[in-house]
């Protein structure tokens, strides 16, 4: 059942282990048909960035996402769903967020994946700040319209 | 009744710390009110809540509008837009 569904959430520094992941998700059960992940790195940005500063609200971080975890499997009919964000400095090429979704087939795993990170983008309380390569201070990242947009297309009418 | 403020991003960086409890003053009734009175409160302020429509607030960890009453508020966070994911 769904509503029987409690999403996994983390807030941490420490790097994750997707196929560790995945594999606490599906042990021991013979009824998920589909497992999706979506992992967000961080980029280097053809070599101008050095690491991205990841500041967070501690409690709400946590708060928010499982709202938004609570919110994909009403929507969804989910067997399990695993949200991992880091925080701190993270060089390029390292991990930032992960999303795994498993179900019984495939549209409702992929579909979830997708809307917990347009969700987590503009919802959860994090904020990236860039470290340039050149050593300067890159500032804060700005938030992007198109994120916005992304999560307003999960809006049901009437929202 | 003293209520806790916290500060994230370039909010905490322009207004130089990341919390403080503040005693709110009679008539500051909603989220607008709150942003409109911290602004006035000197030079730092003034320039973390420049633009007040751009400023998000989450009032006991929840995301709230601006239109938000805040009475009864333990703890009320200012901050920028988020970028995370």
């Amino acid at each position: 059942m769904a509503s029987a569904v409690v999403p996994a959430i983390r807030v941490q520094r420490e790097d994750f282990d997707i196929a560790a992941e995945i594999a606490v998700l599906t042990k021991g059960r013979a009824d998920i048909g589909a497992v999706v992940t979506f992992s967000g790195l961080c980029r280097d940005e053809e070599g101008a960035l050095a690491a991205l500063e990841l500041e967070h609200y501690p409690g709400m971080a946590e708060a928010e996402i499982g709202r938004i975890a609570a919110e994909a499997v009403e929507r969804w009919p989910l067997q399990g769903i695993s949200v991992i964000h880091r925080h701190g400095k993270i060089a390029p090429g390292d991990n930032i967020v992960l999303v795994v979704a498993a179900s019984a087939h495939r549209q409702a795993a992929f579909e979830a994946a997708n809307f917990l990170m347009d969700y987590l983008k503009s919802r959860a309380p994090f904020w990236k700040k860039e470290h340039r390569a050149d050593g300067s201070e890159g500032g804060w990242v700005g938030a992007k319209d198109a994120d916005d947009e992304a999560a307003d297309r999960w809006k049901k009418s009437g929202e | 009744m003293s209520t806790k403020l916290i500060y994230f991003a370039w909010v905490r960086e322009r207004i130089g710390k990341p919390e403080e409890q503040v005693d709110l003053p009679a008539g500051i009734e909603t989220v607008a009110d709150l942003l409109r009175w911290l602004k006035s409160r000197g030079e730092e302020y003034e320039n973390a809540l420049q633009y007040p429509d751009v400023i998000r607030v989450a009032i006991n960890q929840e995301h709230v509008g601006h239109r938000e009453k805040i009475a009864g508020a333990r703890e009320i966070a200012l901050f920028p837009p988020m970028t995370g994911g």
